[in-house]
């Protein structure tokens, strides 16, 4: 696992833009307190998904508002490839990544 | 074989299953579904379909099985026996009986529904291969298989149907002539001028036209070679449609005694001579009428059916008015009455506009109009119509007739039309009809047509119905859903700002939590979001995470996560320092495109997330809200500063308007323009709300304009006097509209669902006295007003600007 940061440096209901040795993701905090983490580049047009929205169980990209599961990162549109999801855990506050 | 008489229910048969046939076995069934055993008998081997839309299936617009009005399956659900393809050729009316070949079928009443059949002049050559006539649809696609590979069509008729079979021609990659006899096109419905007019724009479309032009032959031998004509002329052609008019099928109703002159006669009960014998549609002769439009016939199969079934047996046909609207190759074409019929006394009022090839006419007979056409813009058609079939009084003064005096004339918003205007000409369907079946929860096009049958002919008038159901569904919440405000939260505007206050509910998720379905989309948030802060102002708890990223970053994401910098130039008015300042900041922050935008402003593309806090204190202005539902911004001319044309000081207005709204939040994008005068140079006319300096010190206001993805021109609400009273009228709509609008509907939507006249009334008439609130609203609105872009200094969340913390692998694994 790759420690990333502090629970509290993730905006409540949004999400935190990193870069772990070169790829980008997006760690994602619900305002029920989960943490999940995908892939920071829309397989649509390249869309920052940390800057999205969450609905739901699903992401929402900001370009062109495709959805994707945040658990198996599957696509709400036909014939677009899922976003790679990745394991996260939270212990003792601390945020990390399994790559 | 004789089929025995029912001996419990009177058999009623019905001779011809086209439109008026089929017609008046549903309005027999509406009237009492049990009265009769009902038998129709159809030429054609299908069930009805819709004659009207055959040209469609011609040019292939519409396929065959679309235009079916009822399927052989119809007659089977409804208890009526059907026997197509069988053509009836005797009927004996002493013994009551309907022979079909040998089929015999005997009646207690009869109907002829026969119709009517194209006209064949008694030229040579019309039996060679090649030559049609255009009534059917195996006509449709006989004519289209021919078409195949074919170059040239001639279509002798300049007449409605002539020129829409001539555009289905055309569709077959055919040079296509039409031959009118005539000395102009549509003669019928047009005077000469307007035939010219016709001429000239159906020739700009590539369809040659000869008008007075009598066909002499059709050359062959075998297949059609060419036509020759009367003055010895010729055309090569290697297809010839006939569309020479129709003639009433008349002659079963003949030879069984019925008295028939140019059609089967029948009094005002549809009754001919022979008792049980009734006749309707084109084939009957009323007082002297032969009718060949459709709407004639639902009045006359409506009043038979009342009166056999005995649910209105004083029912009465008294003849129809013509009117019309067609539209012919594009061109918009509206006719009523008989314009060839004037006398020396009838007035004429006449407008033409040759460049847009508009052509308007109407006879005034005794103060009425007695017919009219109008061609290629049918502004005042409506209206026109209105008084021909009311036989209203025309205005004094006759050009009122076309234009309403002094202003321009307002669109009529779908809530304002009158409830016995007719919407759909092809089915004789009213406003009221069509509301009744909406707030009986028809509420979807399908439903509507199958309720009323409006919408089910040529189908122009569906947008119409749309607007209706929209307008008279808010009334009644039939399809509940259409009206939320948000699709999460199950409440229309109005109940959810009750709610919202009633509860004190400050955040998006404390109404989420409170009132939503348990669903949480991301455009209910961001609706949500935005109403609360209308609704609460300061005290509102603003979740960042109910925002769009524009509104978390107050900038527009580009295609490549970048941002746009659009910060607010009031008038559009700037200075030298301001724009060296720009320069600076573009040069600093590496701006890759710096643009004049389309309202007066100017805008750094390209800035990265993490440089928007420098980028925006090294400015020092504050945001423009490009990025956006918000007051956006008010273009503005110059106005009498420095304009030598200029009536008033529209930079100033403008200037003013921006300093008061700008930060206000609502339902879409809000635009505003004011112009210095009636020329209108900041296009105030397509803005949300515009504002025009007229004479005298007077502003005239403007609403519900727009020119995006659709065009609307603004209606005008009401002229003020000064400044001040412009604010305050502006401000007066903005929150009437952010209190009423649903999420995202913009005041072009907005204006027409609402309906103009009742907006003025509470707007500027103040009938619900809500002025002063409305007022107050925007007074708090505006104390409340923080520039979005202060929160470079403070960010609102953590991480806001940050643009990815970089972790290499092997430092931090564990």
């Amino acid at each position: 696992m790759i420690r990333l940061c502090v629970l509290d440096e993730i905006p409540l209901g949004m999400a935190r833009p990193f870069v772990v040795g070169g790829t980008k993701i997006a760690i994602y905090r619900t305002r029920e307190e989960q943490v999940f983490a995908v892939a920071d580049r829309c397989p649509h047009k390249g869309g920052p998904l940390s800057d999205g929205m969450l609905a739901g169980d699903q992401i929402v990209c900001p370009l062109h508002a495709f959805r994707f599961d945040r658990n198996s990162g599957s696509c709400d549109q036909p014939h677009v490839c899922p976003v790679t999801a990745y394991p996260v855990s939270v212990q003792n506050g601390i945020v990390s990544v399994d790559m | 074989m004789i089929v025995p008489l029912n001996t419990h229910r009177p058999r009623l048969v019905v001779i011809g299953n086209g439109m008026a046939g089929a017609r008046l076995v549903e309005d027999v069934l509406a009237a009492d579904p049990l009265k009769f055993e009902i038998v129709v008998f159809g030429e054609e081997p299908y069930g009805n379909y819709n004659r009207i839309l055959l040209s469609n299936v011609l040019n292939g617009s519409q396929d065959a099985k679309d235009i079916f009005l009822n399927p052989l399956s119809w007659y089977a659900e409804h208890g009526v026996t059907l026997h197509a393809g069988q053509r009836v050729t005797e009927v004996d009316t002493v013994q009551r009986i309907v022979r079909a070949g040998e089929r015999e079928v005997t009646y207690d009443a009869v109907v002829f529904a026969t119709g009517s059949r194209p006209f064949v002049p008694p030229v040579p050559g019309t039996t060679h291969h090649g030559v049609f006539v255009f009534r059917t649809i195996d006509d449709c696609e006989n004519i289209a298989s021919y078409a195949e590979g074919k170059k040239k069509a001639v279509v002798i008729g300049g007449g409605l149907l002539g020129l829409e079979a001539a555009k289905g021609l055309l569709a077959h990659n055919l040079e296509v002539t039409v031959v009118e006899r005539s000395p102009w096109l549509m003669a019928m419905q047009l005077d000469e001028a307007g035939g010219k007019v016709l001429q000239e724009t159906i020739e700009a479309l590539g369809i040659r036209v000869r008008v007075d032009t009598g066909t002499a032959e059709i050359v062959g031998p075998g297949s059609v070679t060419g036509v020759k004509y009367e003055d010895g002329t010729l055309d090569e052609t290697d297809l010839v449609v006939i569309s020479a008019g129709i003639r009433p099928n008349v002659e079963l109703a003949r030879a069984a005694g019925v008295a028939v002159e140019r059609a089967i006669v029948v009094d005002d009960q549809l009754r001919t001579n022979v008792e049980h014998v009734y006749a309707v549609g084109e084939c009957v002769q009323h007082n002297g009428m032969i009718y060949g439009l459709v709407a004639p016939l639902w009045d006359q199969t409506k009043a038979l059916a009342q009166q056999l079934t005995g649910v209105g047996p004083t029912a009465c046909y008294t003849g129809s008015k013509i009117a019309t609207k067609l539209k012919v190759m594009g061109v918009e074409l509206a006719s009523m009455g008989v314009i060839r019929d004037l006398q020396p006394t009838d007035e004429v009022v006449v407008f033409s506009e040759p460049r847009r090839r508009v052509y308007w006419k109407a006879i005034i007979r005794e103060g009425r109009v007695n017919a009219a056409c109008l061609l290629g813009d049918l502004g005042p058609a409506d209206d026109v119509m209105t008084l021909f079939q009311r036989g209203g009084a025309v205005p004094e003064r006759r050009l009122e007739l076309f234009f309403t005096a002094g202003s321009q004339r307002k669109e009529t918003s779908y809530a304002d039309l009158a409830d016995s205007h007719q919407v759909c000409d092809c089915n004789g369907v009213s406003k009221k009809t069509i509301c009744d079946a909406i707030r009986a929860e028809k509420c979807t096009l399908p439903a509507i047509g199958k309720a009323t049958r409006a919408g089910t002919g040529c189908g122009s008038c569906k947008k119409v119905i749309k607007g209706l159901i929209e307008a008279v569904a808010g009334d009644v919440a039939a399809d509940p859903s259409e009206n939320y405000y948000v699709p999460a939260v199950p409440l229309d505007k109005p109940a959810l700002l009750a709610e919202v206050r009633k509860r004190s509910l400050k955040s998006v998720s404390a109404v989420l939590r409170e009132l939503g379905d348990g669903s949480a989309d991301e455009k209910s948030k961001m609706g949500l979001s935005s109403l609360l802060h209308s609704v609460w102002n300061e005290e509102f708890v603003d979740e960042r995470d109910a925002r769009y990223i524009n509104d978390r970053l107050h900038g527009n994401i580009q295609k490549d996560g970048t941002f746009s910098v659009i910060p607010r130039i009031p008038g559009g008015v700037t200075t030298a320092d301001a724009l060296i300042r720009f320069g600076e900041v573009a040069k600093k922050y590496n701006v890759p495109m710096v643009k004049i935008t389309g309202s007066q402003r100017i805008d750094l593309l390209g800035v990265q997330k993490e440089d928007l806090p420098g980028v925006w204190r090294d400015l020092g202005m504050p945001s423009g809200h490009a990025y956006t539902k918000a007051y956006r911004m008010c273009k503005t001319c110059v106005g009498t500063e420095f304009c030598r044309f200029g009536t008033n000081d529209s930079t100033g207005l403008g200037i003013a308007i921006e300093n008061r709204f700008q930060g206000f939040e609502f339902p879409a994008k809000v635009k505003m323009a004011v112009s210095g005068c009636p020329r209108n140079c900041a296009e105030a006319t397509v803005k949300d709300v515009g504002i025009i300096a007229g004479e005298g010190g007077e502003w005239e206001i403007v609403i519900g304009g727009g020119a995006g993805a659709s065009v609307r021109k603004a209606d005008v609400l009401c002229r003020v006097s000064s400044k001040e009273e412009a604010i305050q009228m502006t401000g007066r709509f903005l929150i009437y509209y952010r209190e009423n609008a649903k999420w995202l509907e913009r005041t072009y939507d907005f204006v027409p669902r609402i309906g103009l006249s009742k907006i003025i009334d509470i707007i500027v008439n103040d009938s619900l006295g809500l002025g002063e609130w409305l007022d107050q609203e925007v007074q708090k609105t505006v104390n409340a007003f923080v520039d979005p872009w202060t929160e470079a200094n403070v960010p609102a969340y953590p991480g806001q600007f940050d643009a990815g913390r970089s972790i290499p692998l092997n430092v931090l694994s564990s």
